[in-house]
């Protein structure tokens, strides 16, 4: 049954929209600009990592901080997760084929490249179990039931990739000089944190004692199954069935030489992320839950002493004619509507008042933002009618970041 | 009970989904007010701990436990529950198996934590178990009144909504005969009965659509039900449409502007004319792109229901506007 604890607000009535941030929350803050053009040409950053919550511009966001930076000069990959299809069409990219192709049409003068990548999540995890294992254990673990479960259909398992593909793209740029600069576009995940929490979640399942639980009967020593052990063991039979549990065991037993390498590589994408070269750009759209997501990645970034470099706030309104406020505006517009003569001018006008009060609320929203993150350097790019189409688009938004 | 209201559909368990920036938490928020109205009881779940309802309905942070958050109009009950895995599974062992001594042993050999944080599928699976579970519960032991009327679920996004409910058929297929097998399969029969209806929460632009369209696809080609588009956040249009064409190509004449402005005693500067021509240029590229949008949304063949964009960001007496719009114009069943 269910219980009926602390029976909350009844009735309607409209709530106080009130902020939850503290007293200080809406003071008028002035955050540091953040100046796009020098981090993209600081030679010194070689990783550039946008993170958000979904629907903010990331994917859009990534693809046009690589394009500006091609241009200028850099030699640039883009990683991109899932990107909307004409955006990939717009950078050349018509299949999720997991290599880095150069885009066509990028501006080269001044000595830069653009090459765009489809993450495919699957395919990072084949080549992954390929290069590390026995060309033999390889293809038990590719036909493990289990394996092509955890490769393909299960949550969380794009992190990891993403880290895992990260890291390969940079030790590439390391070696071969390929790239000078990588732009990461991170998962739409259930949290922009599982991005920063998969090589935890990697290396903890690493060390668990199940995992080892599930390796001892394969491994045979009988004396590890004490009194305790053989408990869990019969739950575990009963909870999963035998034929999971043999088949989650081939898998961990194939799987157990692998282990190690993933750790490692976790673990240096990990520093890696720490690293001074790497700029993390955190992106938030004027709405209170994006704007919550970017204050938690920005606290956790600072907790994990990862380096960011500023917020971008998209899809902020514009104000096109700031000689009228809203509240002219408005007056004047209800005074010609009652008048009934020039209705598209009414019209207007009163679409500008709805304009200002939209772009009123907005400016609340990163006040309070700055305020609970006054250091934090930001730049506001005006929400656009249309969507982004090909180059010309994702130029003019580069030109906005960097305005 | 109204005498008007129509005959009780047969969807227990409505899925929202939509793409991130949709408002999708919003609509499920609002759709499960509409479904309580007249006297229903329905539970309201979200498994992204995200708190997204407490923030909504403008409450402490929900626990473990069902609670009732609001009262419908016309009576009806509005409970909550923020389901966590952790929580789940523990319920979910004491439930069926009684593993109170090796229930705890388990959690020593951090399989807890393995099983809701680690084994990424599991995690899925333990939340749609429970939401399983409280859309199966009866009123009283033995009695056949449901303990819900209905279940709204604010479910993952629409880029992850299928291989979510899909979990089961997943696990289903891993565990063979054992118990999570079973209990994996009646998931995946109740998902894919006309008792569930997935709801899809879009907006009038590109991607959103797009990845309405494809999550339409994919729920299809994995054989679960997709109930209805509800296009969020939708603009009135306002202007006429002979204006929006001169507008949206940028042709809008400055002469008109000037008498109008002139006429309320605003000097028509070329400034304010211009900006005023800019602001009618962004509108009505605006609404042709929604007008596009809106056209491939009434070709996906599922029913569609539109809210409108409220002036506000959307606070407990939104959800109540949105819920009386979902009435009016028809509760997606």
């Amino acid at each position: 049954m269910s219980t009926r604890e602390n029976p909350a607000p009844r009735g309607r009535g409209r709530s106080r929209s009130t902020p939850r941030v503290g007293p200080l929350a809406s003071r008028a803050g002035t955050a540091p600009r953040l100046d796009t053009d020098a981090l993209l040409a600081d030679r010194a950053v070689e990783i550039i990592v946008c993170c958000g919550s979904g629907g903010v511009g990331k994917t859009t966001t990534s693809a046009a901080l690589a394009l500006r930076a091609a241009e200028q000069g850099r030699r640039v990959v883009v990683l991109t997760i899932d990107p909307a299809r004409r955006l990939a069409q717009s950078m050349g990219l018509t299949e999720l084929d997991n290599t880095p192709r150069p885009v066509k049409g990028v501006d080269t003068a001044n000595g830069g490249s653009l090459d765009a990548m489809m993450l495919d999540m699957k395919r990072t995890f084949d080549e992954v179990v390929e290069a590390h294992a026995t060309p033999e254990k390889a293809e038990q673990i590719l036909a493990n039931p289990f394996y092509q479960a955890l490769s393909s259909s299960f949550a969380g398992t794009q992190e990891y990739m993403a880290m895992e593909k990260l890291g390969q793209l940079h030790q590439k740029a390391r070696k071969k000089h390929e790239w000078d600069l990588i732009v990461v576009d991170t998962p739409p995940s259930r949290s922009a944190l599982d991005f920063l929490d998969a090589p935890e979640r990697l290396a903890s399942f690493l060390d668990g004692r199940f995992i080892r639980l599930l390796l001892a009967p394969a491994k045979g020593p009988a004396r590890l199954l004490t009194a305790g052990l053989s408990v869990v063991t019969r739950a575990m039979n009963r909870l999963l069935g035998t034929q999971m549990l043999r088949d989650a065991q081939a898998f961990v037993s194939a799987f157990d030489a692998l282990f190690g390498g993933f750790r490692q590589r976790a673990e240096k994408t990990y520093r890696l992320l720490q690293a001074d070269g790497t700029a993390f750009v955190v992106l938030a759209a004027p709405q209170a839950d994006a704007l919550r997501e970017a204050s938690y990645f920005v606290e956790r970034l600072s907790v994990e002493k990862m380096p960011l470099s500023g917020l971008v706030m998209n899809r902020i309104s514009e104000n096109l004619v700031p000689e009228l406020t809203a509240t002219t505006a408005e007056a004047a517009a209800q005074r010609l509507s009652e008048s009934g003569e020039h209705p598209l001018t009414a019209h207007l006008l009163h679409l500008h008042a709805e304009r200002l009060g939209q772009l009123e609320h907005e400016t609340h929203l990163l006040q309070r933002f700055t305020a609970a993150h006054p250091t934090v350097a930001s730049v506001q790019v005006p929400a656009l009618p249309t969507d982004v189409h090909d180059l010309d688009g994702l130029r003019h938004i580069g030109s906005l970041l960097a305005d | 009970m109204s005498p008007k209201r129509p005959a009780r559909s047969p969807v227990r368990l409505h899925v929202v989904t939509g793409k991130g920036g949709t408002g999708k938490s919003t609509v499920a928020a609002a759709l499960a007010l509409a479904l309580a109205s007249g006297g229903q009881r329905v539970l309201l779940c979200e498994v992204e701990g995200r708190q997204g309802i407490a923030q909504l309905f403008d409450v402490a942070p929900l626990p473990y436990a069902e609670r009732e958050i609001a009262v419908a109009p016309d009576g009806g009950d509005v409970f909550a529950l923020a389901i966590d895995p952790e929580e789940a599974l523990l319920e979910y062992l004491d439930m069926y198996y009684r593993l109170g001594r090796a229930g705890k042993a388990l959690d020593r050999f951090g399989v807890i934590d393995f099983a809701t944080t680690i084994a990424p599928g599991l995690r899925d699976v333990l939340l749609t178990g429970k939401v399983y579970e409280a859309v199966r519960r009866r009123a009283t032991k033995g009695g056949q009144e449901p303990a819900y009327d209905a279940v709204v679920l604010d479910a993952p996004p629409t880029g992850r909504i299928t291989r979510f409910l899909n979990v089961n058929a997943a696990m289903a297929g891993l565990a063979r005969g054992g118990p999570i097998s079973n209990q994996a399969n009646s998931i995946m029969s109740l998902l894919r009965s006309p008792r569930t209806a997935v709801h899809l929460v879009t907006v009038l632009e590109e991607m959103p659509v797009q990845e309405t369209q494809d999550g339409i696809a994919e729920l299809s080609a994995a054989d679960l039900p997709a109930g209805s588009v509800i296009v969020n956040l939708v603009r009135k249009a306002g202007m006429p449409d002979d204006a929006l064409n001169l507008a949206g190509n940028g042709e809008l004449p400055a002469a008109g502007l000037r008498d109008g402005l002139a006429a309320i005693g605003i000097e028509p500067t070329d400034t304010i004319v211009g900006g005023l021509q800019r602001t009618a240029r962004d509108h009505a590229l605006r609404v042709r792109l929604e007008t596009e949008q809106r056209a491939l949304v009434d070709g996906l063949g599922l029913p569609v229901v539109e809210l409108p964009r409220l002036k506000e960001d959307v606070d407990l007496g939104g959800l109540y506007e949105l819920a009386e719009e979902l009435k009016e114009h028809g509760i997606p069943a």
